[in-house]
Parts: C-alpha cells; structure tokens; sequence
C-alpha cells in the first residue's frame, strides 16, 4: 500500500505543489487502491477513464509554471448524484442506468475548475433514499471498518471511499443526513454547508428545499478546503445565496491552531442527547466524554429544549416524499434512461411511463413517491405537507432559542455504530430513525458537521460527534470542528481513522 | 388509524405512473398505513397561527437578465433519447386505438 | 364522428341563459425562455434551443426571466388588475410526453395579477364590463407531431415525435371572471373579448400577438341556463380557439349544441372540447382522469416574486394609451367608419397610418394606400407591409396625386419604385418620368392628332354623343403614356368641340 493514499489532501497538496510528487503518481495510487480493494468496498459504481489523463494534464500545466489551485492535482471521488460530463450519473437507479449527462454540474464544474482528477462515481441509496446504500440498484457498499456492516447512507458510497483511503476527498449529498451520518459511522468527517451554501445545478435532485451537496474527507482541514473550492453563490440556482463567504480552510486552521475552545459555548440539545434513550450505549457514552471534554477544556456547555424535534422526522417524511414524487417525475423513459414496453396491453406512451417507472424504480422509491403522491393529493395537502412545512418554522425557532444561548449546537451524528446490512432494510420505519439526529438541520437549513468521537466500546466501531451553527455560519463549523478535531486526537494520540483495520488488498 | 387501502395506492400509483403489480399493491398499502400513521402527527403541532416554511433560507426576487446562453446542441439534447427519429424524441402513440 | 345536433340559436337563447368564462393564454416575446437562457425562438430545427432545465434533465433547475415578470405585470396593470404584493410559482403535476418535466411550472392561488376588467364596445353600441379574476405567469410546453394514421391528428396515429424547442417559452393566463347576461350577444362577446385582449398586448408589446401563430390562444367556457333558474349549468371548455371569427363560431356552436341536448332531456358532460376550424364544430377531447388532482404545491427550486410598490410603478408610468380610448380618439379624429377603422387594426396598421397622418396626408389616403395597395404587394412579396415603405413615402405620394402631379395610376408605379428601393416617391417620378402632363399645349397638339384620325368624332359630339370623346381621349392618353390627366383631356376636347 502506498503512502501516498493515507496523506491527508492538505498534505497531498503541499506535496504536489513543492512537486515532491506528481499528480499522476498520487492518482495512480488512488486507481490501484481502488482496484486492490473496492471488490470488497464497492464504494465506486464507475472509476473514470480519464483520471491519469487529467492528472497529466494538471502535472504539465505545473511543470509550466501555471497558476493552480490550492487542490490541484488531488484526486476525488464524486457521489453519482452528481451530473457528469464524462461518466454515467445514475443516482444509484436502475432507470438511470448508463445515462451520460450532456452536461457537468456546476460543483463538478468547479472540482474540474480548480484541477482536482475526478477518479469515479460513487454508490448511494436509490436517488439518495436509504441510509445503508442497501437501496442502490447496484447493491450495497461495506464498511471498511467492518465489511458486514453498511457505511451509512445514502451517501455511503463516498463514506467508505474516503475511510478505505481509496480517495483522500470525496462529494456528498445531505438531504436528511446523507453526508453526515455515513461520516459518522466510517469514521471520516462530512459536512452539510447552509442550505444554499453550494450550487444544487447538476445535483439530481430529491428533495429540493432540503438537499445540500457538501464535502466528505478525513479531516476537517480538508474538508474546508474542498467547501472552498465548491462553494459560493451561482446563478443557476435560484436558492443559491449571493453571500460572500470567508475562507473555510482559514477557519478550520485557525481552529486547530488556537484555543478556541475555552469559551465557547455550547448548547446540548436535550430532545438529542439520548436520554430518552434510542441511542446505542457506547454512542451516549462517547457523547457524554466529549462533553465533559469540552467543558475541560473552558466551553460552557449548557442544555437547551427542542421540543418540536420530536415532529422532526415525520414533516421530514413528508415533505422529501411530496418533492421527490414530483421531482422524478421527470423519469420518463422520453428524453434519457431506461424504456420498458408493457407487457400486456396497448402500447401507448402511458403505458411505457409506468412500466418503465415500474421497472427502473426500487421499492423504497416506489414507496416514497407514493407516499408524496398521497400527501399532495387534492383534500390531504393541508394536513400534510402544509402542515410539515408549519413544523418546519417551529423547528428554526427551536434553533433560534439554542443558538440565542450558545454558539454552536452538539449531538451524536447517529444514534448507533454502522448496523449490519440487511438488519433494517425491510423495516423502513427503524431505518428512517436514523436519520433522527441529523434531519433537524435540513428542516432548517443550517450547517452541520459530522467528526469522529471514538470508538463504541462495545463493538469497536466508530461514533461520530455532529456539530451544528446558525445559518450562514459555516465558517464557525469548521473553527469549532478543527478545535474540537485536535483536542480529541491529542488526547487519543492518533487520528480515529489510522486506527482502522487495513483492508487486505487483493492483487486483480 | 389509516385510511390507505389497495384501491387508494392504486389510484395513487395511476397519477405517479409506477405499474405496480398487485404483489406490490398489497405490501405497500400495509407499509404506508403504517408510515402514514406515524408522520400523520405533524398536524398536532401544525396550528393556524403557525406560518409554514417552504425555504429554510428566506430569499426573494430572485430574477435572470432576459439574455441568451448557448442551448445545448441538437445531438448533446437528443443523446440520451431512448428513441429518436430525425432531430426529435420518439414516443409511443398517446392514444390507444379505441380512444 | 356522428354529427351534432343543433338548436337554432334564436330557440336557444328563448330557453336558455348562456354563461361564459374565457382563458386566454399570452406567449411573451423575450428573447429568451421563462426559466432558461435557451433563445424564445421555435420556427428553428427541432431540439435546437433546450439545455438541461427545459430539457427535464436530472438535475436541471429553473431561474427567472426578469423581463418575463417585467411584461407580466406591465399585462397584469393594462388589464386593470392590482399586482402581488408576494407571489409564487407552483409546481402542477400531470404526465404528458411534452411537459418535460412531467410537472408544468405556473402559478396557482398566489397569481402575479388579479382583480381586473376590460370594457368591450360591441358592433350594437351596448358596452360590456369583463371582469378578470386573474392573470398568472407560466411556461409553454413543447410541441407534438402526431404521426402515421390518415389525418396527422393523435386519434389513429401510430407514435408521437416531440420537439422541446418551445417547452419554457414564458406565457401569462388571463382568466375572465363568469360573464353573465352576455344574451344573444355571447359569441360577439367573445370575439370583443379576445380582440382587446389582443390589441393590449400589441399596444404594450410584450407579444408578437399573431393568433394564427398561436401567439394569443383562447379557451372558451359556454355554459346553459335555463330560464328561471339560478344554478349554473355544466360547462364545456373548448380549447384552443385560434382567430377572432373562431371564438365567435365556437360560442355559438356550444351554446347550439348544448341547448339541442338539454332541450332534448340530455346532461352536459364537463369536459374539454377541441374547436375544429375547417367544419366549425367542437368534438369531445379526451376525459382526462388526472385532471382534478394536480397536487399543485410551491416551487421549492424558486423563491417568491415581491414586486416593489416602486417597481410596479415605474411599469404603470410606462404604460400606452389603453388601444381603446386610442380607438375611439383616432377613429373620431380621422372620421372613419368602424369598418374602416377595423380594417386598419385588424391589419396591425394603427401606428403606421398614425405616422402617415402625421407626415401630412390625410386619414383616408393613409388608410387607401396601407390597407389597399401595400398590403397587395406585402402579401404577394410574403413579407411584413411595414417593411415595404417609410410613412413619409406614403404621405409623399399622398400629396402629389392631391396637387395633381399624379394620377392614381402613376401614383401606384411610383410606389412599385419606392417599393423597389428606386428613390423618395418624387425621385421615382423623377427617375421613370411618370409626371402627369399638365401642359395643355403638349394635350392640344395630341388631341388635333386624334382628332386627325378620327375626323368625325368632333361631329357626333356637337350631336349629343358625348360619350364619342372616349376614343379621342384613350388615344391621346396613349400617345402621352399614361401621363395625362384623364379628365383634363375630356375638358379640352369637349371645349374644342363646342368651338
């Protein structure tokens, strides 16, 4: 195994940029990772043709003394929610299968923009519907840390990329969760930015007044330095905010440089602490030891009440299935994917949509667009989805009275270590209260952040630590992470990932 | 408890135009009473004095000049087509032959 | 198709109250689609201007013209309506292969425009009052070419083609409250109706506001009562009625219809019907199942619209004259009948006989040459009558057939001249030396010429046949080319002959 795979990608990037090491060697790594161990990750659905190419491209371009970007010559993994020019963009469906987007989205565009080397697509739960990846059309992806077990979902895919070292960053969707919680049970580190934060362009979308597209990587350093080269305003998203950002990568450093921590404070959200249990042990356990860690180390850590959280995760059930009902509409055998003729009966265009809908749809899909069809149907609106949007508003002003008396809000990012594929898939209701913990901030379109907290000691997997801010305040995530990110690793010693099992690396 | 019967999933799979097989027809219909009952207590909250919030981050007028970006060209629109004949998409017929 | 029966419209109206609704659909002409920079242009190839928005791709999403809502508003003012203070688009769900989206992007109960009216002034003299209850901003879904079967229509076709370049072009729906009382008047109601409708949206120029292009499509809502009661009856929604005499037939052909079957003890069917231009009828269109749940709800890919009081004033200050309190004013003024006066509307010719006037000719031969002569040669050349010569060549040409120097004959080759790009109307006269001849020494040596050939011609006058002189005169008209004043001509040879 190469060293060069476990660099950190600021490491990586000082290295390319002092031209230690060549944009294609780093990415040659990266590719032989992938094929020695991603038979056992399937963390990728497709691993890009023209990475080297790319890599060589950027190499000449240093070697004549171009301007490059902070990134440049860094591999990274992007999630197939993603619209990419150059591979297929499946979201994980069978209906999308093959399908070649005549266009990048605008946060590809960006990767490709700053000169990383777009290594492949990653798995993901169906159009980003699961937390497990089980419900990927193309099967699941493992855990590294235990490939029985699922890394989370729906971003998996990237999760498991980053935490297998098969790529030092990778792209990420949250929609309720998808980056956060997969970062939390791998081990590695994801952020949701504000909503708006990052172009939606491009991204196939699920739920669009929720989904948020952000950075997956192995430390929070990193991850900033990826939300600065993707983030910003673009006019091609409406809802995409015209702020004008400070650097993350400045915040994450001066986090884990100072003493940020002494002083800070710190809001406990009671509704999210596990003490009405539904939290795994070891979770609660490492949860509470880095609380009093944190107090140790001068924040003030207060505890505040949510009490419409508990309504968090039905609005959030129904307002994704009511937009994703509508938004894969759009998947219509007509102007890309899959077609399927009926088997019986009159071979109208009808007909044709739903057996193709019938065929290329898996069955959590079909179960969500049917339950968003039902809650915008005409009588049922206002009793569903107008009123989830009411919780919505009772939800931010939850928010609003934590971060009125603390800076930054915690909890555990999940409720338990990865779980063992195929223990939930048939249960959507308990696989839908993973996300418990994670939804609340896309109802409110604030920022968050998942750091590794520790392994639970009962089944030695890890927990991951959610760090919440206002809106717009992304920049304290990443200052308050970092700080958080150091006090936790001085006190291990090592980073939680170096403490992963080393995958066997097959020779193919 | 729920009111989500077979015949209403029908209807509903009818307008999101999923052809589900009578197999799928009954396991999701037990599947979504249950979910339904468990999401359906958002109206216990959702009073009339409570605004609703469609956009977590509150933006509005957000406007584009009326200028002219480069389209796609006519094989980068039509290359995921299905099924295409000349320049256009190539559908079944609409109508059934006793319509 | 079995053959409707129809009541004579007079019996109709004695049993029944006719209840109208009309929704008149506006295609904007900005320069590009309602939520993309794709160029609003679709006479081009097929597919030639979609991308990933109006295209439906994964991942496509919308952004607002802003000139879009700029004629909107500017619609929803010239309509008489108050303007949102905060409005939204709406997502309506429905499947069709030519809404690429599969959900059609529109407004529904927060409208930019609403509370409006619009007075129509009928042939009668008696003006009717409608009432808009809204106009709303949506886009224009992509155009289907039904193929194989006989009749290129989707009944019998064998598969379906579409083309996007249309899907996202801006339009606005106005929506007219009921029109009660419209009585016997209901399909002149109708054609008044869409015709202000049109000549506001001409007069604002937000539209190419051609009918036949499709740029103005109306819908129109016919529904019966029976005398006595109160409750309304079922209405019909016949779709797509494409020129001002079409929405008068189709009025009348419903309410026919309709009446023949309620009088016969039948029910209406609500339903949408197609207007037939060739046999002027309206057939059932399909009932369509999905038509009552659209599961409308807020666009969450767009933010809300909140035009500003300033804004929206600005827009009202920008407004024309409303066309008709323009009518009547031009029509007083230049003294034309209403038929005239249409003629000139109708041929989108108001502005262009407003600026010959204003060159100095009057009101009738402004309106004789545009509506007469230039509008011939623009529609043989197939090109718009306004390209073909500036006002002020009509005007020119106006003043010298008044003061003489041209007859209507050489006035018609000088403008084939300007026409031809020759010149100025007196250049062209210059240029082809078509000045009449006014010089009676010139027209008394033709005239002995003539009289020459024809000695007894002199005779038959002097014995009453006046009408002799014709071929004198048609000779020297000929020996002159046509240049000569046909009637001074009579007058010299009359006078000879009474010598």
């Amino acid at each position: 195994m190469s060293d060069l795979i476990k660099l950190s990608a600021a490491e990586l990037a000082s290295r390319l940029a002092a031209r230690e090491v060549s944009s294609v060697e780093a990415t040659q790594a990266h590719l032989d990772r992938i094929a020695a161990v991603d038979g056992d990750v399937h963390a990728f659905l497709h691993v890009s043709e023209h990475a080297l190419e790319t890599a060589a491209a950027i190499d000449a371009r240093r070697a004549a003394g171009e301007p490059l970007g902070a990134l440049a010559g860094v591999p990274i993994a992007i999630k197939d929610v993603l619209a990419t020019q150059d591979m297929p963009s499946t979201s994980g469906s069978k209906i999308l299968e093959g399908w070649v987007p005549p266009y990048d989205a605008t946060v590809v565009a960006r990767l490709r923009g700053a000169d990383l080397v777009p290594l492949g697509k990653t798995n993901m739960d169906e159009f980003a519907m699961g937390s497990s990846t089980e419900h990927s059309a193309y099967g699941p992806s493992h855990n590294p840390w235990d490939l029985s077990r699922t890394p989370g979902g729906s971003g998996g895919g990237s999760s498991a990329a980053v935490s297998a070292f098969e790529a030092p960053l990778a792209i990420g969707s949250d929609t309720g969760g998808s980056i956060r919680q997969p970062a939390a049970v791998t081990g590695s580190v994801g952020v949701k930015p504000t909503y708006g934060g990052v172009s939606r362009y491009g991204a196939i979308a699920l739920a669009s007044s929720l989904d948020q597209v952000g950075p997956v990587s192995r430390s929070v350093l990193d991850a900033a330095l990826l939300h600065d080269v993707i983030g910003g305003h673009d006019p091609l998203d409406s809802t995409s905010l015209g702020n004008a950002w400070p650097s993350m990568a400045d915040a994450a450093r001066r986090g884990a440089a100072g003493d940020g921590l002494k002083g800070l404070k710190v809001a406990v959200v009671k509704e999210l602490s596990g003490e009405g249990g539904g939290f795994q042990a070891g979770v609660k356990q490492r949860f509470d030891e880095t609380v009093a860690a944190l107090t140790a180390a001068g924040a003030e850590v207060v505890e505040v009440a949510a009490p419409s959280f508990e309504y968090a995760v039905a609005a959030y059930y129904l307002i994704l299935p009511a937009e994703a009902s509508s938004n894969l509409a759009r998947m219509d055998s007509v102007r890309f994917g899959l077609r399927v003729k009926p088997e019986a009966g009159p071979v109208t265009v009808e007909h044709v949509m739903s057996a193709t809908r019938d065929a290329g749809f898996g069955a959590e899909v079909k179960r969500r667009i049917i339950l968003g069809t039902y809650a915008l149907s005409a009588g049922y609106y206002d009793a569903y989805y107008g009123s989830a949007q009411k919780v919505r508003t009772l939800i931010q002003q939850d928010f609003a009275t934590a971060f009125a008396q603390a800076d930054v809000v915690i909890s555990p990012a999940a409720p338990t270590t990865a779980f063992e594929l195929g223990s939930l898939v048939n249960d959507p209701l308990a696989m839908y209260l993973n996300d418990v913990t994670t939804i609340p901030a896309n109802l409110a379109g604030i920022p968050g952040m998942s750091i590794p907290m520790g392994l639970a000691p009962e089944d030695g997997l890890p927990t991951g630590l959610q760090i919440l801010a206002p809106a717009h305040q992304d920049a304290r995530l990443y200052e308050v992470g970092a700080a958080i990110e150091t006090l936790l690793e001085d006190a291990w010693g090592h980073s939680l990932l170096s403490q992963a099992p080393l995958l066997t690396e097959v020779t193919r | 408890m729920s009111e989500i019967s077979t015949d209403l999933v029908r209807h509903l799979a009818g307008l999101a135009r999923i052809d589900l097989s009578e197999a799928e027809l009954e396991s999701l219909t037990g599947e979504l009473a249950k979910i339904v009952d468990s999401i359906a207590k958002v109206s216990e909250v959702a009073t009339p004095d409570v605004v609703a919030t469609s956009h977590p981050i509150p933006l509005q007028n957000v406007f584009r000049d009326d200028e002219v970006r480069p389209s796609l060209t006519v094989e980068q629109a039509l290359s995921g087509a299905p099924e295409r004949e000349g320049d256009r998409f190539k559908v079944a017929a609409i109508l059934d032959e006793e319509q | 198709m079995a053959k409707d029966k129809l009541l004579d419209f007079d019996k109709a109206l004695e049993l029944f109250e006719p209840v109208l609704g009309f929704e008149v659909h506006v295609e904007l002409n900005t320069k590009t689609k309602m939520f993309c920079g794709c160029a609003n242009a679709f006479g081009e190839g097929a597919n030639t201007n979609t991308c990933p928005t109006c295209l439906g791709l994964p991942g496509g999403l919308p952004q607002v013209n802003r000139k879009a809502i700029e004629s909107s508003i500017r619609l929803g003012l010239a309509l008489g309506c108050e303007i949102a203070e905060n409005c939204r688009f709406a997502r309506k769900n429905y499947f069709y292969p030519d809404t690429s989206k599969n959900f059609q992007t529109s407004q529904y109960d927060e409208p930019i425009a609403f509370d409006g009216s619009l007075t129509l002034e009928l042939e009668s003299g008696r003006e009717v009052t409608v009432l808009i209850e809204r106009a709303h901003m949506e886009e224009d879904a992509g155009k289907l070419t039904h193929m194989g079967g006989a009749t290129g229509r989707i009944q019998g076709a064998d598969y379906s083609l579409v083309d996007f370049n249309r899907g996202g072009v801006p339009l606005v729906e106005i929506v007219t409250k009921i029109i009660e009382g419209a009585e016997a008047d209901a399909p002149e109601i109708g054609r008044a109706y869409v015709s202000a409708v049109r000549d506001i949206v001409r007069a604002l120029g937000v539209s190419n506001a051609r009918m036949e292009e499709g740029n103005i499509r109306c819908d129109a809502n016919v529904s019966l009562r029976r005398r006595g009661e109160t409750k309304l009856g079922t209405r019909t929604e016949t779709k797509n009625v494409n020129s001002l005499r079409s929405v008068e037939r189709a009025v009348r052909y419903e309410i026919q219809r309709q009446a023949a079957i309620l009088e016969a003890g039948g029910s209406i069917t609500q339903e949408t019907r197609h207007w037939h231009e060739d046999s002027g009828t309206t057939s059932a269109g399909r009932p369509k199942s999905d038509a009552d749940d659209y599961r409308y709800f807020p666009e969450p890919d767009l933010v809300p619209v909140a035009p500003s009081r300033d804004w929206v004033e600005e827009l009202r200050a920008s407004l024309p004259e409303p066309p008709a309190e323009r009518n009547a004013r031009l029509r007083d003024a230049w003294g034309f009948t209403k038929l005239e006066f249409q003629d000139v509307v109708n041929g989108e010719l108001l502005d262009i006989v407003e600026q010959t006037v204003a060159a100095g000719a009057s009101p009738a031969d402004a309106r004789k040459w545009w509506t007469g002569e230039l509008t011939r040669i623009a529609n043989a050349q197939g090109v718009g009558v306004a390209t073909l010569v500036a006002p002020t060549d009509v005007a020119q040409l106006s003043a010298l057939v008044a003061s003489g120097d041209l007859t209507d004959r050489l006035a018609r080759q000088a403008l084939e001249g300007v026409v031809a790009g020759e010149g100025s109307p007196a250049e062209v006269v210059e240029k082809r030396g078509l000045k009449v001849v006014s010089d009676d020494g010139a027209l008394i040596a033709a005239i002995d010429e003539a009289l020459a050939a024809q000695p007894d011609v002199l005779e038959k006058i002097k014995d009453g046949k006046v009408q002799a002189a014709g071929a004198v005169i048609g000779a020297v008209m000929k020996a002159m080319k046509g240049q000569a004043d046909a009637a001074r001509v009579r007058e010299l040879v009359l006078e000879r002959a009474a010598q």
